[in-house]
């Protein structure tokens, strides 16, 4: 027709809208309801973490990670740690590492029910969020009963742990594994076969193996692609290639396919949680680096070497040599690297977060081109982003 | 621990021929290889490491800076690549003036964009070639550059 005018209109979505899971802003410029531009607008949530290791001791910085991915505090404390463990070059006993794979695969599933939740909520699928979030709520308990805080957790110490696991813990977490399958299984069968799940996420925010690679994303998203990497199988930590399990993969990179592969790996942590709770060995929690490791507390009142250690460790901080170190995790959002500087003071000199979720949401822009404004909610789901972590 | 998870020495030496006189150090921490290089040819050994056969450094993991404000060059660059078909890391560094313009690994890897970003919005690094650079997780009136070591804590 002639002298018809395409207008685009601007539409701001956040930073405060449910469906963009925390303060996560998106200006979409729009052809009718479909995306022709879009600019994430993030930071909303920076609190300067990077800034705040450079003034704090290696070990106090630990209680600013449970803050970066709120959803799986426990696994960002120990990314850190071992971070720090790598520059001390300690190691830690069988049964502390035991136990640190026990509370990773916790905090994914967790971090995994949370996202099944509200991605189904977000779409119109509400039941689910519930079965779901019933399931957290054992989490929590559990997370509680081992380090006194359901959020905040910092039950991980350089060298070991805050404190050994109480008794009667390992069968909680055995309730837990037996309790939430069933629940992983009810979903599936609410949602994988659903017409109208399928119809909103199959073929939605299609991200390439070659774009997941250019584009730096790790976790999820790059599995869904095709690509078969996992940092528990591709740079082993922890000991997990002693443990049996599989890397899910998708092979289209849609919604859909970001969905299966977080599906299957929350079995696949059930898998792994199931090894580990039939081997956690007995012995001692903490390295034995006494200028590293605070004492037991008795020995503190009896000895006067371990009162000394005691002091020197919570006043002046524990130092480090001079050097670099990088460590990764496979954190439920992709590839948690710390990266720290020392100068061989009692504070990182440098401590850069390489935040996961952060670089896969910068795929966001380029996803959500061509589909339509309801598509937008489907696809930040499926990238799983957490503010915490983005905006650090 | 993580030895036979960085690159053994091959990617260095490789980049060494390649570009006689680029390598200015070469460092090997706890198993982890870090090169320092010229950084006059900082992109051609990027893409080098990211093209070379026995290198195929072809994922971005990490980009980064570091402030040593007494040091000649106070901006250290800092790159982690790693390659999906060796599964090894590799660091390389670059060092630069204060107010020096770096440039932008964009074209190289994508997925620099928002790392680059970052980087302005915490040093005030100006990334040349760069199709978008401005601040990511500050506001955009905000004054003065955090990371960088003269910036207090408190004011």
């Amino acid at each position: 027709m002639t002298g018809e005018t395409h207008e685009t209109i601007t539409l701001n979505m956040g930073p405060q809208h449910p469906a963009t899971h925390g303060v996560l802003r998106l200006v979409l410029e729009l052809d009718a309801e479909v995306v022709r531009s879009c600019k994430a607008d993030i930071g909303y949530l920076h609190r300067g973490f990077e800034k705040i290791a450079e003034n704090k001791t290696w070990q106090q910085f630990v209680t600013w990670t449970d803050r970066m991915d709120y959803l799986a505090p426990i696994s960002n404390n120990i990314g850190y740690i071992l971070a720090v463990e790598k520059l001390l070059d300690i190691q830690v006993p069988p049964r502390c590492r035991e136990l640190r794979v026990i509370l990773c695969e916790l905090a994914r599933v967790s971090a995994h029910l949370l996202w099944l939740g509200t991605h189904a909520l977000d779409l119109g699928a509400a039941t689910v969020f519930f079965y779901t979030f019933q399931q957290r709520e054992i989490l929590y308990d559990i997370y509680e009963k081992l380090t006194g805080a359901r959020l905040t957790t910092s039950g991980v110490r350089i060298g070991g742990m805050a404190r050994d696991i109480p008794e009667g813990w390992l069968d909680d977490v055995s309730a837990f594994v037996r309790g939430v399958a069933p629940v992983i299984e009810e979903s599936d069968k609410l949602l994988t076969r659903n017409r109208i799940w399928r119809n909103r996420t199959e073929n939605i925010g299609i991200l390439s193996a070659e774009d997941a690679v250019a584009f730096s994303a790790t976790g999820p998203p790059l599995r869904a692609s095709g690509i078969e990497w996992d940092l528990r199988k591709a740079q082993p930590y922890l000991g997990y290639e002693t443990y049996d399990f599989e890397i899910p993969c998708g092979t289209v990179g849609d919604v859909y396919d970001r969905y299966l592969v977080r599906m299957e790996e929350m079995r696949q942590s059930l898998r792994i949680l199931r090894q580990a709770l039939a081997r956690v060995p007995d012995g001692p929690i903490n390295a034995d680096a006494p200028k590293i490791v605070l004492p037991p507390k008795e020995k503190v009142l009896t000895s006067m070497e371990d009162l000394i250690h005691h002091f020197i460790i919570l006043t002046e901080g524990i130092r480090p040599p001079h050097g670099e170190v990088y460590h990764a995790i496979e954190a439920p959002k992709g590839e948690l690297g710390f990266y720290l500087v020392s100068d061989g003071g009692p504070s990182a000199y440098r401590c850069r977060i390489r935040p996961g979720a952060m670089i896969n949401l910068q795929l966001i822009e380029k996803l959500v081109l061509g589909h339509m404004v309801s598509d937008v909610i489907s696809i930040i789901g499926s990238l799983d982003p957490v503010m915490g972590e983005v905006d650090r | 621990m993580t030895r036979g998870l960085w690159d053994n020495g091959e990617a260095a030496a490789r980049v060494g021929r390649e570009f006689p006189g680029a390598v200015l150090s070469q460092s090997d921490f706890r198993g982890e290889a870090t090169i320092q290089v010229d950084p006059q040819n900082l992109l051609e050994i990027l893409a080098f490491l990211r093209d070379d056969t026995a290198c195929r450094f072809d994922f971005l993991t990490d980009l980064t800076a570091v402030h040593w404000p007494r040091a000649e060059k106070p901006i250290d660059i800092v790159y982690h690549l790693y390659s999906f078909s060796r599964g090894v890391r590799f660091r390389v560094k670059a060092s630069f003036a204060d107010g020096a313009p770096v440039p932008s690994a964009v074209e190289i890897w994508p997925g620099a964009n928002w790392m680059e970003r970052e980087c302005f919005d915490m040093f005030g690094i100006i990334f040349e070639g760069h199709p978008d650079l401005r601040r990511i997780l500050l506001p955009d009136g905000f004054e003065g550059w955090p990371l960088r070591k003269e910036f207090p804590l408190k004011s």
